[in-house]
């Protein structure tokens, strides 16, 4: 998700453009390099431009589909790190639970800002923003299913009747051997 | 924390011993069947030894050791006089009751070895001192003859024994008192006959009473010949009708005469003619004649006057005459003096003084000495019949000066902490600790450690002791009635235990006592302030009571509705105001009762039935009548116990959750009776029975219906059974004959119609009906688990730890026989134990099952300390959950705090409160510190 935002973000500072669209005839002076034909840039502008951007949405939709797919490396981690933890009560499978809780619910709770740089009226984010949605539920019901095994969660009749005071009774009565 | 008191009971007899240099001491012997050596300076216990309770102490003595005779004059020991160690025993057999009588002659030597002579059994033993051997007996059961007294005729080794045979005839036997030979017998036949005691005038003369109790017979034996003389009472100018006794006394040439509520001093003249020197009230005390330098006599007279009493010691013979004459200013919460006991001492001016130990009404004992009470002791407290609590006030607004020394002592406790402390310090904060003065204010406190213990005493006095330290907040002594001369009490209930509605008001007890011994005696109800002591009222009833039950209602001034029960089975309503009656009437449908009649072997369930019908119209009176009865077979079933579940038990919660998360449901119902029943041939001491003609039947009851819900036979077993039900256990303690060991069991009851709920669904929705109130009719199915464990211990008593909300896990409370309180994890007795718990099970602290509950020698409460003669254990709640207050009472008095799952909600008391304090005011200024220089820091990364 940063790695994203890392490369084609706002936050980019500088950039070397390789490919040479200038048109002005100053450069034109130096003759141009044996083999290098000019001819296909001049040919015409626009279709540079459609290809320029169909790379860059192609690009993006692939990117958004990466960044789709990684919860799914956490959701294995996760899972190896529960396994590990064990299911008794302790500090160390209590955090791992609560994490694997954490995580998932964070993560969709940022889930238009993940996709945000992939915005494209070309790119069509509704696949890889389920696809994210659903690993992070995935992780989420991994969490829930941990801390159901770890026991606790509301499951059992036994923890909804285990503070139920005593039924009262109608009847009172008193007595015993007379006193001496 | 804890306390223990010592203490004695009401002493019988008491022998002084101050002759030699050393410690003074003053050996005494008590009702409670103790026998004790005091110090005579300060009153405190050089030694003591309780015995059992059926060893009844019946003369005690000084020769070489302290000499007593008990258990109706069969068992005579010597105890070590200085430690008190036992020094022999002996054991004196005899075919027939008589008196049993001590004598230890005074000049009866033979090297070393002085002899003691015992009247006991229809025999006369010769004892010797030093081994206890029994030198020679003489049976007087033989010729039928009932000794009365045995004389020893002044310094000579000759004795006389006289005794009646039937009512009439007149023994005198003189017997040589080296060998027992037998050197002359005397007999004489009166015709008018004989009763009473007999009161011995001089070494050869007595005066007994004829049947009539109309004429004094003076019996003399002097010169190998018996004489009787007759004075008829009126010839004394006495009207002689009424109840005429002679008092046993030892004074020479006098005795006292009881006629109806006077007393008579009647002197023997040197003409063998009888005539009267004083006449005093029945108030008055004698105590026996002390013999002083010379064989000079004195006697103490002691007589009530107003606030005073004035003790007076005169000469033997010579009534008109005062050696010492003191009034001494006394409470009036000790009532009348019972008993006097005197001893002389020599002053500087070689002159004789006198020290009195008198023994009062209250049970107390006090030594007076040069007409100031040198020292006192509260023995009513060894005989507690019926312990209550009650709280204490609530503390006032306003900055105490303890709140301010509280402070104080946590900024010392705080350099002690930090080892910033001086060795003043340390020392200051060591005495505040031992004042401890937090647990011994008269206020209540947050945790509820703070408590009157109230105790009723069976001599008529109340004392309110404070939990913190033991002391006696207040006594009081209950009023007497001009109606009724001899009152007993019964028991304390709890009367008013504001809270809510009547803060304003003092709580207060009821003490329920009748006029006599008998069940039939009319009821008397005595309401107490628990805060101030006073009585408050006290009535006379005119039926009597054998039940009282707390009723669950009270009125609006929180005075709780109480039902007695008299002997004709009618019920009557207290408080007798309106507003009680119309409570009462609307739960009038409700309220049943039971009785247990153990000699009938029958269990009977009432109902009330209607107003009571008579001349005078009583609203407050209520027939019952007879709903159900179980009726035990005579032959083969007798009731020995029956117990019930206390009725302020507080449960947390109906469901018991076992490890696979199932869920059973506890039974738990307040109308539930334990009753345990004995082949009557087993129902004796052990070992009177076979095992195969001894069983024991267990039944648990409800009370409401009659209806028996779980019957258990254990073959084999008899008595005596000690069981406590709480909750939805019972716990009894019995013996096995075939193992010849005790046993304990446990029996649980689960309740099987509710087993049903465990649809979550459901229960998270509410749609259940667990909650809602239940009757007895409703038949609930139940199913009971038991299991069952050897018990090291034989039981004197049994209960369990009580818990504000019943959270807390329980313990069992076990007076063992050696007089410690045990605590055994309620755990150790759980029908699910199995020899090989699951994982699970052990998870949820199932104990692998073993054959016998295990003693651990940390679990006794009492620590190393006995509560000699334990009768009962009290526990109560404190308003901490974790903690529990218990009480033990017997001879001793004993009192700790239990926290049967560790103090899990509070801190220790050597928690620093300021230490916590300054951690969090140093991180929280630690926090603001770095707080400020990282944005110093940040700023100046900015201007870079």
């Amino acid at each position: 998700m940063e790695k994203g935002k890392g490369v084609m973000g706002s936050g980019r500072r500088w950039a070397v453009d390789f490919t040479d669209n200038s048109t002005t005839p100053s450069t034109r002076d130096i003759a141009d390099p044996p083999g290098f034909s000019r001819a296909s840039q001049d040919q015409d502008d626009s279709t540079l431009s459609r290809q320029k951007k169909d790379a860059e949405a192609n690009w993006k939709s692939q990117k958004a589909w990466e960044v789709a797919q990684a919860p799914f490396k956490n959701l294995m981690m996760m899972g190896f790190m529960m396994w590990m933890a064990g299911s008794t009560v302790h500090l160390f499978s209590i955090g791992i639970t609560f994490s694997a809780l954490w995580q998932p619910i964070s993560a969709l709770q940022g889930v238009g800002k993940v996709f945000e740089p992939y915005k494209d009226s070309k790119v069509d984010l509704l696949g890889p923003k389920l696809l994210f949605i659903a690993l992070n539920l995935g992780g989420l019901a991994l969490g829930v299913w941990k801390l159901n095994t770890l026991g606790l969660l509301p499951t059992h009749a036994s923890d909804w009747v285990s503070s139920l005071p005593p039924a009262l009774e109608v009847e009172y009565s008193g007595g015993g051997i007379p006193l001496q | 924390m804890d306390w223990h008191q010592q203490y004695i009971g009401k002493v019988k007899h008491a022998v002084f011993h101050t002759q030699k240099t050393g410690r003074k001491r003053v050996v005494v012997s008590t009702e409670e069947n103790v026998i004790a050596s005091l110090d005579l300076r300060h009153g405190e216990i050089f030694w003591r030894h309780v015995l059992g309770i059926n060893d009844v102490v019946d003369g005690i003595d000084i020769a070489l050791d302290v000499i007593t005779l008990s258990s109706d004059g069969s068992t005579l020991r010597a105890w070590n006089l200085p430690d008190g160690q036992m020094v022999w025993e002996s054991f004196l057999r005899g075919s027939k009751h008589s008196k049993p009588l001590l004598l230890v002659p005074t000049n009866l030597k033979v090297d070393k070895d002085s002899l003691i002579l015992v009247s006991s059994k229809g025999c006369l033993h010769a004892v010797s001192s030093i081994d206890g051997e029994i030198l020679w007996t003489r049976d007087f059961a033989a010729e039928s003859v009932e000794v009365q007294q045995v004389i020893q005729l002044d310094e000579s080794d000759q004795i006389y024994v006289v005794g009646y045979a039937g009512s009439s005839q007149f023994h005198a036997y003189q017997i040589n008192a080296m060998n027992g030979e037998l050197l002359n017998h005397e007999t004489a036949a009166f015709s008018g006959g004989f009763v009473g005691d007999v009161a011995l005038v001089s070494s050869d003369t007595l005066v007994t009473l004829d049947t009539t109790r109309s004429i004094l017979v003076t019996v003399s034996f002097k010169n190998r010949k018996i004489a009787f003389q007759e004075t008829h009472l009126s010839n004394l100018g006495e009207d002689s009708s009424g109840m005429v006794e002679i008092l046993p006394s030892s004074l020479t040439g006098m005795f006292t005469v009881k006629i109806n509520n006077y007393k008579l001093f009647i002197r023997l003249t040197s003409e063998d003619k009888l005539e009267v020197v004083h006449k005093v009230d029945h108030e008055t005390v004698v105590s026996d004649a002390l013999v002083f330098s010379e064989g000079k006599e004195a006697f103490a007279v002691v007589e009530h006057g107003g606030s005073k009493v004035d003790i007076t010691v005169k000469p033997g013979q010579d009534w008109n005459n005062n050696l010492v004459q003191e009034s001494i200013e006394m409470d009036h919460q000790r009532g009348l003096v019972h008993k006097v006991f005197i001893n002389n001492y020599l002053r500087t001016d070689r002159s004789h003084g006198f020290r009195a130990l008198i023994v009062m009404e209250d049970h107390s004992l006090l030594l007076v000495q040069q007409g100031k009470i040198v020292w006192n002791r509260e023995d009513a407290l060894a005989s507690i019949i019926d312990v209550t609590t009650s709280e204490l006030p609530v503390e006032k607004e306003g900055v105490s000066v303890a709140k301010v020394e509280h402070s104080l002592f946590e900024w010392l406790k705080l350099k002690g902490t930090l080892m910033l402390a001086s060795p003043e310090d340390v020392a200051a904060i060591q005495a505040i600790r031992l004042k401890s003065s937090e647990k011994s204010k008269m206020t209540r406190d947050h945790n509820g450690f703070r408590k009157l213990l109230i105790v009723l005493t069976k001599a008529r006095k109340i004392f309110a002791l404070h939990s913190g330290d033991g002391r006696v907040v207040w006594s009081l002594l209950l009023h007497k009635s001009e109606a009724c001369d001899s009152p007993t009490e019964l028991n304390l209930y709890q009367w008013q235990t504001p809270h809510h509605h009547a803060m304003d008001e003092n709580p207060s007890v009821l003490v329920v006592g009748r006029c006599g011994v008998s069940s039939k005696a009319p009821a008397i109800l005595s309401f107490v302030d628990t805060y101030t002591g006073k009585e408050l009222n006290s009535f006379d009833l005119v039926h009597s009571a054998v039940q009282v039950m707390p009723l669950p209602f009270t009125d609006s001034t929180e005075q709780r509705l109480h039902l007695l029960v008299d002997d004709d089975r009618r019920i009557h309503l207290y408080p007798k105001t309106s507003e009680a009656i119309s409570i009462f009437q609307q739960e009038f449908s409700n309220i049943y009762w039971y009785s247990v009649e153990a000699d009938n072997g029958i269990i009977k369930g009432h109902a009330v039935k209607s107003k009571c019908a008579g001349e005078v119209l009583d609203d407050f009176c209520f027939e019952t009548r007879v709903l159900w009865s179980i009726i035990f077979p005579m032959e083969s079933e007798k009731i020995i116990a029956a117990v019930s579940r206390k009725q302020n038990e507080v449960v947390h919660t109906q469901a018991k959750v076992t490890s696979e998360q199932d869920v059973m449901y506890k039974y738990i119902s307040k109308n539930l009776l334990f009753v345990a029943t004995v082949a009557p041939k087993a129902s004796g001491h052990i070992g009177s029975a076979d095992p195969d003609e001894a069983w024991l039947v267990v039944y648990l009851i409800d009370t409401i219906t009659g209806r028996i819900l779980h019957r258990m036979t254990h073959h084999g077993a008899q008595g005596p059974v000690h069981a406590v039900l709480s909750e939805n256990w019972v716990v009894y303690h019995y013996f096995n004959l075939r193992a010849h060991r005790y046993e304990m069991s446990v029996t649980e009851i689960y309740d099987q119609s509710r087993a049903e709920n465990k649809d979550v669904l459901k229960l998270v929705l509410g749609k259940h009906n667990l909650t809602a109130p239940v009757s007895s009719y409703s038949r609930p199915e139940i199913t009971t688990k038991s299991q069952t464990y050897f018990f090291t211990h034989s039981v004197k008593a049994v209960a369990v730890t009580s818990t504000a909300k019943g959270i807390t896990s329980k313990q069992l409370l076990i007076g063992t026989i050696g007089d410690q309180v045990l605590a055994l994890d309620k755990r150790f007795l759980d029908p699910r134990r199995s020899i090989n718990p699951t994982q699970a099970e052990k998870e949820e602290g199932i104990i692998p099952l073993a054959d016998s509950l295990p003693i651990i020698p940390q679990s006794y409460v009492t620590h190393s300390l006995k509560v000699e003669g334990l009768r009962g254990i009290l526990t109560v709640p404190a308003k901490l959950e974790s903690t529990t207050l218990v009480f033990a009472y017997g001879v001793d008095l004993f009192y700790t705090r239990l926290a049967p799952s560790r103090t899990y909600d509070s801190l220790t008391e050597d928690f620093s409160y300021a230490l916590l304090l300054l951690t969090i005011v140093a991180l929280v200024a630690a926090i603001f510190v770095t707080w400020v220089l990282s944005e110093k820091k940040e700023l100046r990364e900015k201007w870079r």
